[in-house]
């Protein structure tokens, strides 16, 4: 029992260090030249250069208004197949399951290599502006989205009785857009939330897009910053993962307030 | 003309599969009928094309003289409790109640009054605001017959309502829809497995086997005069005794060598045929009887304590060798005392209890054969 305890306590402490090391190392060397280096004490400066950087609030500002513009489309896409496949057509979900796994199969160089070699000619030239390519940027990043916006709602969509839910909303006098609307689409949350902050997070790190389609996004900046300074990437890289913690704990919060916890089974 | 009518409906799912075949039914305003029958009978698909989940092959389904066949399950005005509830779990008790008198475009006050009115009528005061996973099932369920009540449906329909709950909370719910629907007089389609359940709710019984109707009749008739050997064997225990016939129009056969009577002529049936007679155990009684009763002698088997009663199995020795095993039930009294096993005894029940299954003449059945469900 005492040997059993000590064992998971070292597991645990082996853990802990695996994940805090990394970040200890490049929280030290965001604070600038080796703790105690003569002349140039630690400092929280290049956080400050950062964080002043319009460049940085530009691309990430930039960034997120795509995100959510990927989000968007990705539900209105997604949710509604999902829902139909599920309910009217199931066994179409192994073909749906596999096109929205194809982003893993396929490389973003390719999909943006394909994107640019058919849509900068007639009849759609849609890179000879900011606002065609911003489309492509966001076309792109809703198929990258796929695969985990898929899956969330898929998952969402199991965790409730979907085909009693739609019956008993057509029972009671609703059609099928109320019955989406009002009843499907709110037990949906939690799963529209995991998808949708996935989706943010894949887009706000996306580089090669956002790069050989010339956005000015996070991920061309971030590797424009490496390029360039020594310290900034490092202080740049832990506010991101601090931004993905504050996505997190969002999440847990509006996850714990759901309403939608009550299990549904039934017979036919 | 009846309120609810199905006529030759059928319903064959792709692939050939035929569920549902020539069901014929008039229902009339405010009835209770029951659909009842074992796994896979058909009568959950009778009831989604009903409500309209599933179209019928063939055949239509007038409800108040207007065809509804075809029409969707929204434009049909027929309000369906599920097995599972079905509660939408982002609404609340209220918000629940009230979807249909929303989707129907009530006014507030009106939703409000309708609202209240049904959460006292299901004993759910002070509930109005909790969410469907902060209640038992049995309230739940309650939510789900409020809410299909709500919007004063032409026809209600309950697709195993009670059969997720446990046993004490389904005997309470099942007298407390009764009494609903006897207070509301709406027209009720129940689908149930539950003998008991159908037997205590329903004016009528439609029984079902294999996509088809054996027997439509009320409780009583179901039980004590079973059209077929399926609804015979599926609606309570009955004893089956093949027979000779002695003499079809006084009633009187053998069975194992002793002369029987029933109350009825054997209709289509000649003296020497064969036939299969039908007997409840709880017809039966230990001992000798009054001058009139019909008698059997055998051996006591077996005594099985099922609580409230006491199931003996009696062996009939057959002139072939074999033993027709038949069940007798008794009132378990403190003072009961009965035969030990092995000894020979005598039972009597009166003609009245003994019926010729339909379609049973010149088709004998196996001796030793008893066919049917303990209730």
């Amino acid at each position: 029992m005492r040997f059993s305890r000590l064992l998971w306590g070292a597991v645990f402490l082996f853990g802990v260090l695996y994940f805090a090391l990394p970040l200890i190392g490049t929280f030290e060397f965001s604070l600038g030249h080796p703790t105690g280096a003569a002349g140039v004490p630690p400092s929280l400066r290049y956080y400050e250069n950062v964080l002043n950087s319009p460049q940085f609030w530009g691309s990430l500002g930039y960034s997120f208004v795509i995100g959510l513009i990927t989000i968007v489309v990705s539900i209105a896409l997604i949710v509604p197949t999902a829902f139909w496949v599920r309910l009217k057509v199931p066994r179409a979900r192994p073909l749906v399951e596999f096109i929205t796994l194809l982003p893993f199969v396929i490389p973003p160089i390719v999909l943006v290599f394909g994107l640019l070699r058919t849509f900068n000619k007639p009849p759609l030239p849609l890179t000879n502006t900011n606002q065609g390519s911003d489309i492509l940027l966001i076309a792109a990043y809703t198929i990258l989205s796929f695969p985990y916006m898929y899956r969330a709602v898929d998952t969402g969509l199991r965790s409730i009785d979907v085909q009693s839910l739609a019956e008993a909303s057509q029972s009671l006098g609703a059609g099928w857009v109320r019955t989406f609307w009002q009843v499907i689409l709110p037990n949906l949350r939690v799963a529209l939330l995991s998808g949708a902050f996935l989706t943010l997070a894949i887009v706000v790190g996306e580089y090669t897009i956002a790069s050989f389609l010339a956005r000015p996004a996070f991920g061309p900046y971030l590797s424009l910053l490496g390029g360039n300074k020594a310290y900034e990437p490092a202080a740049v890289a832990l506010i991101s993962f601090g931004l993905t913690w504050i996505a997190m704990l969002l999440i847990a919060r509006i996850g714990r307030g759901s309403r939608t916890r009550v299990a549904v089974t039934g017979a036919r | 003309m009846g309120f609810l009518e199905l006529t030759g409906i059928q319903k064959r799912f792709p692939g050939g599969v035929v569920a549902v075949e020539d069901f014929n039914l008039d229902a009339a305003r405010g009835e209770f009928v029951s659909f009842l029958g074992p796994s896979g009978c058909g009568k959950t698909t009778t009831l989604r094309m009903i409500a309209g989940f599933e179209k019928p092959t063939a055949g239509t389904i007038v409800v108040d003289g207007t065809d509804i066949t075809h029409r969707a399950p929204n434009q049909r005005n027929v309000g369906m409790v599920f097995q599972s509830y079905a509660l939408f779990p982002n609404m609340t008790v209220a918000d629940n109640i009230a979807f249909g008198l929303k989707v129907r475009k009530k006014p507030k006050a009106e939703i409000a009054r309708r609202v209240e009115e049904l959460i006292g009528l299901m004993h759910l005061e002070g509930r109005a605001d909790r969410f469907p996973y902060q209640m038992s099932g049995g309230q739940q369920q309650r939510v789900a017959l409020a809410r299909a009540l709500a919007f004063e449906p032409e026809v209600l329909l309950l697709d195993e309502p009670l059969s997720a709950l446990d046993a004490k909370i389904r005997i309470v719910l099942r007298k407390e829809i009764r009494t609903i629907q006897r207070q509301l007089g709406i027209t009720t389609v129940y689908v149930t497995h539950d003998q008991e359940e159908a037997l205590s709710l329903s004016d009528r019984i439609v029984v079902m086997s294999e996509g088809r109707i054996e027997q439509i009749g009320t409780p009583s008739e179901i039980y004590n005069f079973p059209a077929t050997s399926f609804v015979a064997s599926f609606v309570g225990t009955l004893n089956l005794m093949p027979a000779g016939v002695v003499d079809p129009a006084s009633g009187r056969v053998v069975v194992a060598g002793q002369e029987i009577r029933t109350a009825r002529a054997i209709g289509d049936a000649k003296a020497g045929d064969r036939i299969t007679m039908a007997l409840r155990p709880e017809g039966i009684t230990l001992g000798e009887g009054d001058p009139s009763a019909n008698r059997l002698r055998g051996t006591i088997d077996d005594i099985n304590f099922l609580g409230s009663i006491v199931r003996l199995r009696m062996g009939v020795a057959r002139s072939d060798g074999t033993v027709n095993e038949i069940s007798l039930d008794t009132f378990n009294e403190p003072h009961l005392s009965l035969p030990a096993i092995g000894s020979t005894v005598t039972v009597s029940f009166p003609p009245e209890a003994c019926f010729v299954l339909a379609g049973s003449v010149g088709v004998p059945v196996p001796a030793g054969e008893e066919v049917g469900a303990e209730v």
